[in-house]
């Protein structure tokens, strides 16, 4: 009883107390939120008048190096006649085509290597020879074999995702804890629904670091393609920049790549978050 | 007599080329609530284990439900000594797991919740749990298809002492509810002592029977009861027969 009576008062000046002090660190926090995205900014605004006082004072030449306020114009003028987006859209449509099949091909024949051990026995072997191969071997073979057209770069897209995603799923399905297998296996689970309900879920945030992977390395695989042989794209813009002296033309390619790698790679990175939200990892500040 | 639903004589099991039981024989007969007390390392999981089907590399015969050991008999539920929640499922959908997709819903999720203390966490997942809630998230799970026969290894070692004794008389209440025949491996002579009709006393290095005591009191039992604690006593004795014998070799 007394307790009760007395603790009533103590509670009340807590809370008076908590109560100015709890607004105070969260909006302080979102501040500092900003301050720290903010800072991030720092270096490359100061990088960016650096150059274009450079360029403009005159100790680099312009049309190698072309300032950052010559580049807004470039921009401009390739959005304007639509070339820009032109090659964005190209671009972007065949990483999306050789990723997809990559990393189709990827996922499954890491499920398949990842648990049989007969598969890993037979074809293992095989796939780590074939991923020792530098991709960019490949191209004289594939052009020869597939033509110029968009199959042989598609192709060559394809092949570097394959590889992180396949080698990313197996490692996860190595990597699953026996414990959690052993469970499934008091359900009476077997077979595919083992695979589906235990397998495939504790695999996935490996799955997703090969995903990641095999998305930065088609965009990489898309320029190299789109380098040797295009008449549209970023690679071939960049190309295009090169052979008639554009350096201007070259670097608003490099900033769309740029753009879209983040893009792209931030859409996999917002999935992953919300598919693997049950993990349990460490987060850095600010993550 | 109706055929014991364990019937377990295990002459040798090894690891590798480590001997971990050597000879241990017990039987446990429908409606009975049994305790398997020893020393850590004696091999009670490793028991659990071979009766729950996990386990088949062992010499010696085993027999549940009348059938050799396997896995998934429906009316097996297993808690293991660490929660194994998946960690990727919420409370309720590890709980319900047995029914796939559609087991979270399942009325008899939130009902088990209730019943272990976890009804604000059914949508919580694992990582989100203390180390007591996971275990009894894990107790919940065991629970869910009302089995015949329950093998828990030490499920209330996580838990403080308050809700421990709330969940013993929840396990006992659903033992004599469900006429269930209950295996609880526990470090915890008191409670194997206050929860069983028979404690099992098992010595280490390699596992063997150390002996059993009887606990012919009949229920509800009184935790303060002078007789329980006197059984306490010599279960306790057994025990440190154990110990005694270990320093001795
Ligand atoms: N998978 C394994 N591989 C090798 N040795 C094992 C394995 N599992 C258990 N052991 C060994 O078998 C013995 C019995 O282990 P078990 O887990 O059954 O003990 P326990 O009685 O449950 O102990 P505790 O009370 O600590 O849980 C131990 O000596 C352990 O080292
Ligand atoms: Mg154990």
């Amino acid at each position: 009883m007394t307790e009760v009576v007395s603790s009533h008062p103590v509670a009340a000046e807590q809370r008076r107390a908590r109560a100015p002090s709890d607004t105070g660190p969260r909006a302080s926090g979102r501040l500092a939120d900003v301050a720290a995205r903010g800072r991030g900014l720092i270096v490359p605004a100061v990088l960016l008048v650096i150059w274009e006082a450079v360029v403009r004072g005159g100790l680099v030449p312009a049309n190698l190096l072309p300032p950052p306020s010559a580049l807004v114009a470039t921009v401009r003028e390739l959005l304007a006649d639509g070339e820009l987006q032109g090659h964005m859209l190209v671009s972007s449509l065949r990483v999306l085509a050789g990723f997809s099949i990559g990393a189709a091909l990827g996922v499954a024949a890491g499920a398949v290597v990842g648990l049989s051990a007969k598969a890993e026995a037979l074809i293992g072997p095989t796939f780590q020879g074939l991923r020792a191969i530098p991709s960019l071997a490949w191209v004289p073979l594939l052009l020869l074999w597939l033509g110029i057209d968009e199959t042989p770069k598609i192709v060559l897209i394809a092949i570097g995702a394959f590889f992180p995603v396949y080698a990313g799923l197996v490692s996860g399905i190595h990597n699953v804890d026996r414990k959690l297998v052993e469970l499934g296996q008091v359900y009476g689970l077997k077979g595919g629904v083992l695979i589906r309900r235990i397998f495939l879920p504790a695999a996935l945030p490996s799955l997703f670091v090969g995903l990641r992977t095999g998305l930065s390395l088609a965009w990489m695989f898309l320029v190299a393609a789109e380098l040797i042989a295009a008449t549209k794209g970023l690679g071939y813009l960049l190309s295009d920049g090169r052979e008639t002296g554009r350096a201007d033309e070259v670097i608003v390619a490099i900033l769309a790549l740029a753009l879209l790698g983040k893009l792209s790679d931030s859409g996999l990175a917002w999935l992953e978050r919300r598919l693997l939200r049950w993990r349990d990892v460490y987060k850095t500040i600010g993550a | 007599m109706t055929q014991p639903l364990i019937d377990l004589s295990i002459t040798e099991k090894r690891f590798a080329e480590k001997t971990v039981i050597a000879d241990v024989a017990f039987q446990v007969v429908q409606g009975e609530v049994v305790s398997l007390v020893g020393p850590s390392g004696c091999g009670k999981s490793t028991l659990l284990r071979i009766i729950a089907g996990l386990d088949s590399d062992y010499d010696g015969q085993a027999s549940v439900l009348g059938h050799a050991p396997r896995l998934h008999l429906d009316e097996v539920g297993l808690v293991f000594q660490e929660p194994r929640l998946l960690p990727w499922l919420t409370v309720a959908q590890n709980v319900g797991f047995e029914l796939g997709a559609k087991g979270a819903r399942h009325p008899r999720v939130a009902e088990l919740l209730a019943e272990v203390g976890l009804a604000d966490h059914a949508n919580a997942y694992p990582k989100q749990l203390s180390g007591g809630q996971a275990q009894r998230a894990a107790i919940a799970r065991g629970l869910f298809s009302r089995p015949r026969l329950l093998l828990l290894d030490e499920p209330f070692s996580a838990v403080d002492a308050f809700t421990r004794m709330r969940l013993q008389d929840l396990l006992k209440a659903i033992a004599a509810r469900h006429d269930a025949t209950v295996l609880l491996v526990t470090h915890d002579v008191g409670e194997a002592v206050y929860l069983s009709d028979r404690v099992i006393v098992l010595a280490s290095g390699p596992g063997r029977l150390r002996g059993q005591v009887r606990v012919d009191i009949p229920h509800p039992r009184d935790r303060r009861d002078p007789a329980l604690a006197l059984l306490e006593g010599q279960a306790l004795s057994l025990l440190e027969g154990v110990a005694v014998e270990q320093s001795a070799a």
